[in-house]
């Protein structure tokens, strides 16, 4: 799309492009040598502060593996609880009777209006005095909770959203056939948009991904983040190399999951066979109100 | 049931979430903006830099950038955003932050804008002999803000719960608030109701304003 905005370049166009890039580069550079000066200075780079994650295994072994473990399981716990329940008031969304569509609505509307945060340190507060779940087990729970009422909310957005991109005709065709409106939903309808939604629900699993990190930082649960704090603890003040490579996991991880969304996308658009609704990143990220957290197209 | 509001300033802490989020809001728009521009523009370099950019920001949880700039930059490397008092400093802190996250989710939200501006209408500007720099701005940007309302307005919406993130290094805004009173009172639910309502007059409004104003400015075509 980007050649829209500019035709082929001729002599004088690409003189100047070189110039820009030239000034570009001197631009980037100054800010590397600043950030590397810094760094510099403050004995940053120093290697025995790098060593842990490049030579041997122990880093990744004790901190950053069972870290990672917590961060997945919790972010899976959610979203396998989030999903039926997402379904459900999705559809109850979409309900024909105004006394289940309206409070499933609302209730819909107001968690996807609050901050996670202040989810998880309710559920934390509540675990804590209303129930007798150990106090090592609160964090995580704390954090499934929050995360499962926002994105079980969102998931429900999508769900409704990717029920209403299907054809009229589907619904229609399947009513004149005589089914019930149970029948419609459940045979014809749902069918159909789950495979619509799929890469929009497999984009929202990074949304939660990154939302398990405010357990790590505010809850204590003991999950990636966290385990970086324990590692600059352990070897010696070296949080800027810990958090460098906690930050790289999660770039890789996360990255993964949205380039498999937008390929699941495109084989969804490109398939023949489909009524052609599909309901991709850009729309979840719309739902989830994070603007587009999709991979490249 | 409500007595902790007089122990407590609600007001105050909700105050510095508005903050946050309208400081972020403004420097998150330019530097997003800039972003986009390069991400269209014709010199590859630029393109390059600010999808490696977009692709590494959006995929890293705020969380970990948040704490980066509050143990990273001023623990150890000593940035102290031109403030003695941690207080102030984490402030500024959290801003930069929230900015350099929300940059991304902005940068997205405007190319989205862009791609609906129908390829005649730099086809035409660029036959009336405008350059790179007069069709973006002149032509392509003002058309692509109007249609770029809505996601921005999600964007806004996102960023303004975002701020919450901001408890993690102590900045006095309403979710830390909350976490202090819920505490030392016993009272769970008061507490929450209003940190809820709190943050659904910030949140719903924003949506229903912008909403109507997208469905105004909206490019009749």
């Amino acid at each position: 799309m980007s050649s829209v905005l500019y035709d082929a370049q001729g002599p004088r166009a690409k003189r100047r492009n070189v110039l820009y890039t030239a000034v570009f580069l001197v631009a980037l550079a100054a800010v590397l040598w600043w950030v590397y000066k810094s760094l510099d200075d403050k004995g940053q780079l120093d290697w025995v502060l790098w060593k842990p994650f490049f030579s041997g295994t122990e880093a990744y072994s004790t901190y950053i593996w069972p870290g990672l473990q917590n961060t997945l399981k919790a972010a899976a716990l959610s979203m396998v609880i989030a999903l039926p329940l997402g379904a459900v008031l999705g559809i109850a969304r979409l309900s024909d009777h105004v006394w289940v569509r309206v409070p499933v609505g609302i209730v819909v509307e107001f968690f996807r209006a609050i901050p996670v945060l202040v989810l998880m340190i309710f559920g934390l507060a509540l675990y804590a005095q209303y129930t007798n779940v150990s106090s090592d087990d609160r964090p995580l729970y704390a954090v499934v909770t929050g995360l499962v009422l926002y994105n079980a909310s969102v998931l429900a957005e999508i769900v409704r959203a990717g029920i209403l991109a299907l054809p009229k005709g589907q619904s229609e065709a399947a009513m004149a056939i005589g089914l019930r409106k149970g029948q419609v939903m459940r045979l014809i309808l749902l069918p159909q948009s789950v495979t619509a939604m799929l890469p929009a629900i497999v984009s929202q699993l990074v949304v939660v991904v990154k939302d398990t990190a405010l357990g790590g930082a505010v809850l204590t649960f003991p999950e990636l983040l966290a385990s970086a704090n324990t590692m600059s603890g352990y070897y010696g003040a070296n949080i800027i190399a810990s958090l460098t490579v906690v930050a790289v996991i999660y770039v890789i991880l996360n990255f993964s999951v949205t380039s498999f969304a937008s390929w699941l996308e495109g084989r969804l658009r490109r398939r023949k066979k489909s009524t052609g609704a599909v309901l991709g990143v850009q729309d979840a990220a719309a739902i989830a109100g994070t603007a587009a957290t999709g991979a490249e197209r | 049931m409500f007595d902790f509001l007089d122990k407590y300033d609600v007001l105050g802490a909700f105050w510095t979430t508005v903050q946050l989020t309208l400081l972020s809001a403004v420097g998150s728009l330019i530097w997003g903006t800039l972003l986009a521009a390069m991400r269209v523009g014709p010199v590859p370099l630029m393109r390059g830099f600010g999808t490696a950019y977009v692709n590494i920001v959006r995929n890293i949880p705020l969380t970990v950038i948040i704490l980066f700039a509050s143990l990273g930059l001023h623990d150890t490397l000593s940035i102290t955003m031109g403030s003695d008092q941690v207080e102030t400093a984490n402030f500024r802190l959290a801003v930069l932050g929230l900015i350099v996250y929300t940059s991304a989710f902005v940068c997205e939200a405007i190319r989205a804008g862009i791609n609906t501006v129908p390829v005649g209408q730099a086809e035409a500007a660029r036959a009336l002999g405008l350059n790179f720099t007069q069709v973006l701005f002149l032509v392509v940007l003002p058309q692509a803000f109007r249609a770029a309302v809505l996601p921005l307005a999600n964007v806004l919406i996102a960023l303004t719960k975002n701020t919450t993130v901001a408890a993690a290094i102590g900045v006095a805004e309403a979710a830390l608030l909350m976490k202090k009173m819920v505490e030392n009172e016993a009272q769970l639910l008061p507490i929450s109701a209003v940190i809820a309502f709190g943050f659904c007059c910030l949140t719903l409004p924003t949506g229903l304003i912008l909403g109507w104003v997208s469905k105004k400015v909206a490019v009749k075509r």
